[in-house]
């Protein structure tokens, strides 16, 4: 059976080999790798012309030519292949268990030396009402020369859970990968089983997806917006966006029965219509959110105090962005001109107008203001979306099929990658990569030389999932 | 800032104390009297996220914003757990949560409770026959109530936190 809508061959461990020097040279992005019953798969993008394509290396013996060898950013995802089906990778540099805890305590972090270095350990459990994982910074004074995290903590066998599953349940599981992406991760799964069995859902529900995704994108920046400002002590700004996010939510809850729009989208379509009433209230709440947030993103321009913090702080390097594939804001601050809903492109956004904002500064500052800039264009999304939006059916018939397909959707913090096999109706198969696997990392290298006291800051301005990467 | 801050003042958002959610109140009732005295209308809470999806600490942050501003009814969350009064625990718990879990909770001085929140908190959720879950947060630590849903709205949340109150 063929996948759908990019091709998947079946290739020989040379070609792979050839694959991850493509990769390491900078010809090819990986959008990820992942393990399978006795075979490994690895999604390849051609940053020119954004082409996709999926190799499969059959394993076997067990084992296959490691990728992270020659290309760092796969080697969690290496590592997490070796726990969860145990096919080893020849050549992985980093030999640790990664999602799987059964080594305990004795987890062995790398190695420091150096005069006068001390360590401070933190998490799982943290300090806030925040997601578990361990970091461990080593530290010169203040200045934190080498952060390691070690996540896996939330770890929940979601790959397995989807084994087996019919798909209405599937796609419960989906949006719960990551609960602040649901509306997100729930469009990429119906989108890819959709691609599998060769579905197209009515214009109406495409268009009501696109609307949810863009008020799922707006509430988690507001959120992101004020609380960066926070942890640089500028509480007034929570308070404000906390509020404009709140109105998001009620204003979701309004128009389709769930705050954070879970179970919305699904095989087929989407399960609840939008009515007159609530297409005046979203009108109202852009025009009006809109106002308000430009006199916040004027608040945080004129004070200098904040922008202290901000300005220079948590450098990612343009050339790692590139060599990790970073999505979302972490990429398009650091010029990484991607954007899932232009290149590979869906619908409906091939019908809008919207910018995607880059800039190359890098710094914390830069991963704000792509957030504003976001904010305002999914605004103007959603304007033009309750404007046009198509009349007619709101779900079509799934049928019960085999198929197998790969989408990549915008969630609000960067792409995610869905790949999943369908057997007669249900999931054999499904393969889940949050923005965030590729994120992570990242955020160990732009910490390196900033003080102990910015990491809430560097942190909140990624907003990486645990569950997400965790799964 | 100045009309930010005179903003403020000008128009409040915040709502009503919610009514009491009858579930909950039920499992409310049966809570230890004495320390419920002795607690009086102060609660400190550290929340601990013990495998959720996130979907569950997006609302308990929701609780601190102006519609909610749960500070107002004596109740604000802490860092440690040495300062608590109540864990608020979302689950499913995972096994690699499972000691952190455990020994947060031996952090927690006497007298305390457990408040599980969220269908996944409660037994689990959608991940409840995975192998790599242990189950819902009892599963784990004595857990006084539980707040369902998926996830329960920061007006369940807030009604649920405030049936530990002694009236």
């Amino acid at each position: 059976m063929a996948q759908r809508p990019v091709p998947r061959a079946v290739v020989h461990a040379d070609t792979w080999t050839r694959a991850a020097g493509l990769l390491a040279a900078g010809e090819l992005t990986l959008l990820s790798i992942w393990g399978d019953t006795g075979q490994v798969h690895v999604a390849l993008l051609e940053p020119a012309d954004h082409g996709i394509a999926v190799l499969t290396l059959p394993c076997p013996d067990g084992n296959y030519p490691s990728i992270g060898q020659v290309h760092p950013p796969a080697i969690r995802q290496e590592r997490t292949i070796r726990d969860l089906f145990g096919i080893e990778p020849v050549g992985l540099p980093d030999t640790r268990a990664w999602l799987d805890h059964r080594d305990g305590t004795n987890y062995a972090f790398l190695p420091v030396e150096g005069e006068g270095l001390h360590q401070i350990p933190v998490g799982p459990v943290h300090a806030g009402i925040i997601e578990p994982g361990h970091f461990r910074f080593t530290c010169d004074g203040e200045t934190v020369v080498r952060l390691e995290e070690r996540l896996g903590y939330v770890h929940k066998g979601v790959d397995a859970l989807f084994g087996g599953l019919p798909l209405d349940r599937a796609a419960r599981l989906a949006c719960r990968v990551s609960g602040d992406s649901a509306v997100a991760l729930s469009l990429g799964f119906a989108r890819a089983v959709e691609a599998a069995l060769n579905i197209t859902p009515p214009p109406r529900a495409i268009w009501l997806r696109a609307l949810m995704a863009e008020m799922e994108r707006i509430a988690n920046h507001l959120g992101d917006f004020g609380a960066i400002c926070n942890d640089a002590s500028f509480a007034i700004m929570q308070a404000h966006c906390a509020v404009l996010r709140e109105r998001m939510l009620r204003a979701a809850d309004a128009a389709f029965g769930h705050r954070l729009m879970m179970d919305r989208i699904v095989p087929g379509g989407v399960t609840v219509d939008l009515d007159a009433q609530n297409v005046a209230a979203i009108m109202g709440l852009a025009v009006d959110i809109r106002d308000k947030f430009a006199a916040l993103t004027k608040l945080y321009d004129g004070s200098a105090s904040l922008q202290d913090r901000t300005v220079n702080t948590g450098v990612l390097t343009q050339e790692l962005a590139r060599q990790y594939g970073a999505g979302g804001y972490v990429g398009r601050a650091s010029g990484r001109a991607f954007d899932s809903r232009k290149h590979p492109g869906y619908a409906p956004y091939d019908a809008l107008r919207f910018e995607v904002p880059i800039l190359t500064d890098g710094d914390v500052n830069a991963r704000v203001w792509i957030r504003a800039r976001e904010i305002n264009a999914s605004l103007g999304l959603i304007e033009q979306m309750l404007r046009d939006m198509p009349d007619g059916d709101t779900m079509t018939h799934v049928t019960t099929g085999s198929g197998e397909a790969l989408t990549l959707t915008e969630a609000f913090r960067g792409d995610v990658l869905v790949w999943l096999r369908i057997n007669q109706g249900s999931i054999d198969r499904c393969h889940i990569r949050d923005a965030s696997w590729f994120q992570w990392p990242l955020l160990e290298a732009v910490i390196e030389g900033n003080i102990v006291a910015d990491f809430p800051l560097c942190n909140k301005s990624f907003n990486c999932s645990y569950s997400g990467h965790d799964l | 800032m100045l009309r930010f801050l005179r903003e403020g003042l000008r128009t409040p958002l915040t709502e009503p104390r919610p009514p009491a959610d009858p579930e909950i109140a039920v499992l409310a009732a049966s809570l230890n009297e004495t320390a419920r005295r002795r607690l009086g209308h102060s609660l400190s809470i550290r929340q601990v996220d013990a495998g959720s999806c996130n979907g569950c600490e997006l609302e308990i942050h929701a609780l601190n914003n102006a519609f909610y501003d749960i500070e107002r009814f004596g109740i604000h969350f802490v860092a440690s757990p040495r300062h608590a009064d109540v864990l608020l625990v979302t689950g499913p718990v995972t096994r690699n949560m499972r000691e952190a879990l455990e020994r947060t909770w031996r952090a927690t001085p006497d007298p305390k409770w457990v408040v599980a929140v969220g269908d996944c908190g409660a037994n689990g959720g959608v991940f409840a026959a995975s192998p790599a879950v242990v189950g819902g947060v009892s599963a784990v630590v004595p857990v006084d109530i539980t707040i369902p849903g998926c996830p329960p709205s920061p007006t369940r949340l807030l009604a649920g936190l405030l049936s530990l109150f002694k009236d």
